[in-house]
């Protein structure tokens, strides 16, 4: 049975053992390769947000892991046993739907114990294990008898999670079901799924389109596109380190620069001038024998340079914009690209550090090469 | 400023008389005069006759109840008619439930994009009169016919001689009404959003729970829709008790045509018109009363 409190001595999540694993998993519809081999450990109790634009896959992937399809090849896993066929309803698993398929025809309470009448509960258990699960979900008891067709967009989804929950499944899965929630509820709901995923510690497996929504709620993040998982990390690794540009242009703005070796062994810039200093790529020894790369600065870790202050790699530039972004500012500057065109950089500073001239000042952008990173061209 | 410009030039127009017909009054106009001519006129008619001085034509100008005392003289048998057609009526409905129901299911969930062609197959026979389908089945059926000459050309004993008798009937009822109760089932089951029934399911339920739990009551509109309009169809149905049952049962409406027709009595086919009009309007209105289509819907 489902229980408020969290387990005793939580495990970290990376120390858990695997309760869903996936391996060489395949789907195709014809000859539209939806998911191309995916191998994937969903640890037991972990938040994990599959994440990519539209058209990924993430969904496909969701209905074969939900057992609504099957794969076309390979393995899907549950504690060591293969689920591949097995049908949805022998599943320990449960979806969220993105539409939340509520029964119209059955009030809160109905649709919240549906589980429990499929199981064969008597009325009066059903009854107050949906009070119960109410509770939970913070949906006030007034609100058994309701029909769920008059409630609210953010009290569907307290019904849709609390059925959910009744069925007590060991994974919990979710497909985009805060995509048509208002920003201000929706941010409500990612907080409140958070604390429920932490206090029912189960496994949450979640599929959104919004990098934002994956950031705040998950424990791991893999990121989707075009039918592959391009890469499985925590929010800070998907961040802080991404495996390509594809994840590091998805997950936030980023300044790139192309370099290229020269014979020296020192890097210059292609579409910006100058020479750089450029820090290993993560994970190879040296530069891993590149000759060409990007590298890769965020705007939050861009500095201006004021006069006396050095950094490892330093451009020229003009400002020609700046936006608030509450706390933060965030300027553009213009610098002289490779060629005599124009680039346009992404400078983020705290209000307090906010640049006194503004708009058309000469700045000086730096940033030290550890503070950036490299990947493969 | 500008905006009380625009306020004050508005006025005029909105104070001008509006003796005019609404637009939507003007679009209603050819069918509210259809309706009146085609539909209330002979209702007027056949109410007027019912009290009518009996074997008269003294439409409007006579008043008696003796039509309808008539009726229910305990020597009269035309109680017995209408019996069969209830009965008849009620037999159809049921099996035309349980006919077009998986047909339904199909068209909706099996047949995929065959099932616009599937649905053209069920509607085309509506192309070709009643009276000629119903008389194709009886040489379909009649000895030496289709299915008898053909299992005797291959030396078998020949077919069942089921032509003229209220089996028949009955199968001609189902068979001619199939469509009316096949087509508000379909779209009842397309209501069905698809997601439930997967939802359904991922909470743990087997087919027949979903059938019984999310299924049938989310389509129940359509299906009701269809068992009512069968009913009032099958109801006044004349001519499969006619021309495939061979006059083996009278129904209630070949009463009517009798007496109108053979008797040459029209204030008593009018009452018994009127009555059956009466009866089948009363079911109708009670069974949509009971029939919430926006509780079905969920939409309250």
């Amino acid at each position: 049975m489902l229980q408020t409190s969290p387990p005793a001595v939580p495990a970290p999540a990376s120390a858990r053992k695997p309760i869903l694993q996936l391996v060489g998993v395949r789907k195709s519809f014809g000859g539209f390769h939806a998911v191309q081999g995916i191998d994937l450990d969903v640890r037991e109790g972990e938040f994990l947000t599959i994440v990519g634009p539209s058209g990924s896959g993430k969904t496909t992937l969701l209905r074969m892991l939900a057992g609504m399809d099957s794969p076309s090849e390979g393995n899907i896993t549950l504690h060591g046993e293969r689920i591949n066929d097995v049908p949805p309803n022998k599943r320990p698993t449960c979806l969220v739907f993105q539409s939340l398929a509520l029964f119209p025809h059955k009030s809160v309470g109905e649709n919240i114990a549906f589980p429990l009448k499929v199981k064969g509960v008597d009325a009066a258990a059903r009854k107050a294990r949906a009070l119960e699960l109410m509770a939970i979900v913070r949906l006030p008891e007034t609100y058994h008898d309701k029909n769920v067709m008059k409630c609210s967009g953010g009290e569907r989804q307290r019904v849709a999670l609390a059925r959910a929950l009744a069925y007590d499944p060991e994974v919990l899965f979710f497909d985009e079901p805060l995509s048509a929630i208002d920003y201000k509820l929706k941010k409500t709901l990612e907080k409140e799924l958070k604390d429920l995923h932490r206090e029912t510690g189960k496994t949450f497996i979640y599929i959104t389109h919004s990098l934002e929504e994956a950031m705040v709620m998950s424990d791991r993040i893999g990121v989707m596109r075009a039918g592959k998982l391009v890469q499985v990390g925590t929010p800070e690794e998907i961040y802080g380190a991404p495996v390509d540009r594809f994840v590091c242009e998805f997950v936030g703005e980023v300044n790139s620069i192309e370099v290229t070796r020269g014979a020296d062994g020192g890097w210059s810039g292609v579409d910006v001038p100058g020479a750089f200093k450029v820090q290993p790529p993560r994970g190879s020894a040296g530069d891993g024998g590149m000759d060409r790369a990007f590298i890769v600065i965020r705007p939050e870790y861009m500095r201006v340079l004021g006069p006396g202050e050095s950094a490892d790699n330093r451009i020229e530039g003009v400002v020609y914009n700046e936006y608030s972004l509450g706390s933060r500012i965030q300027y553009q500057v213009r610098v002289t690209a490779s060629g005599g065109g124009e680039k346009v950089m992404l400078v983020e500073l705290s209000r307090s550090r906010a640049l006194p001239a503004g708009a058309d000042a000469r700045v000086t952008l730096g940033w030290d090469a550890p503070d950036a990173f490299t990947l493969r061209s | 400023m500008a905006d009380l410009t625009i306020a004050h030039a508005e006025t005029p127009r909105e104070e001008r008389p509006t003796h005019r017909l609404s637009a939507g009054a003007l679009c209603a106009l050819p069918v509210i005069g259809l309706l009146a001519i085609g539909f209330a006129a002979p209702l007027v008619a056949i109410l007027g006759y019912s009290v009518a001085t009996p074997r008269s034509f003294d439409v409007f100008r006579s008043f008696t109840l003796e039509n309808f005392a008539a009726l229910f003289d305990p020597t009269n048998t035309v109680w017995l008619s209408f019996l069969w057609s209830c009965g008849f009526a009620l037999f159809t409905v049921a099996l035309l439930a349980v006919i077009a129901y998986p047909i339904a299911y199909g068209l909706n969930r099996v047949f995929g994009r065959a099932s616009a062609f599937i649905s053209v197959l069920f509607v085309f026979p509506l192309f070709v009169s009643e009276n000629v389908r119903l008389y194709g089945w009886v040489l379909f059926y009649i000895k030496n016919g289709v299915l008898d000459g053909t299992l005797k050309w291959l030396g078998l004993a020949g077919g069942p001689e089921v032509l003229y008798t209220p089996g028949i009937t009955l199968f001609g009822m189902v068979y001619t009404y199939l469509p009316f109760m096949l087509f508000p089932m379909t779209l009842g089951l397309a209501l069905v959003p698809r997601d439930l029934v997967d939802a359904a399911r991922d909470l743990g339920a087997g087919r027949l729970f979903i059938w019984r739990e999310i299924e049938l009551p989310l389509a129940m509109p359509g299906i009701l829709i269809g068992m009512l309009l069968t009913f009032v169809l099958a109801i006044g149905a004349t001519a499969e008790a006619k021309i495939l049952g061979g006059q083996s049962i009278i129904v209630i409406s070949h009463d009517i045509e009798i007496a109108f027709t053979y008797s040459q009595n029209w204030p008593a086919g009018s009452a018994l018109a009127v009555l059956v009009t009466f009866f089948i309007g009363a079911l109708t209105l009670f069974a949509l009363s009971k029939l919430d289509l926006d509780r079905m819907l969920g939409r309250r």
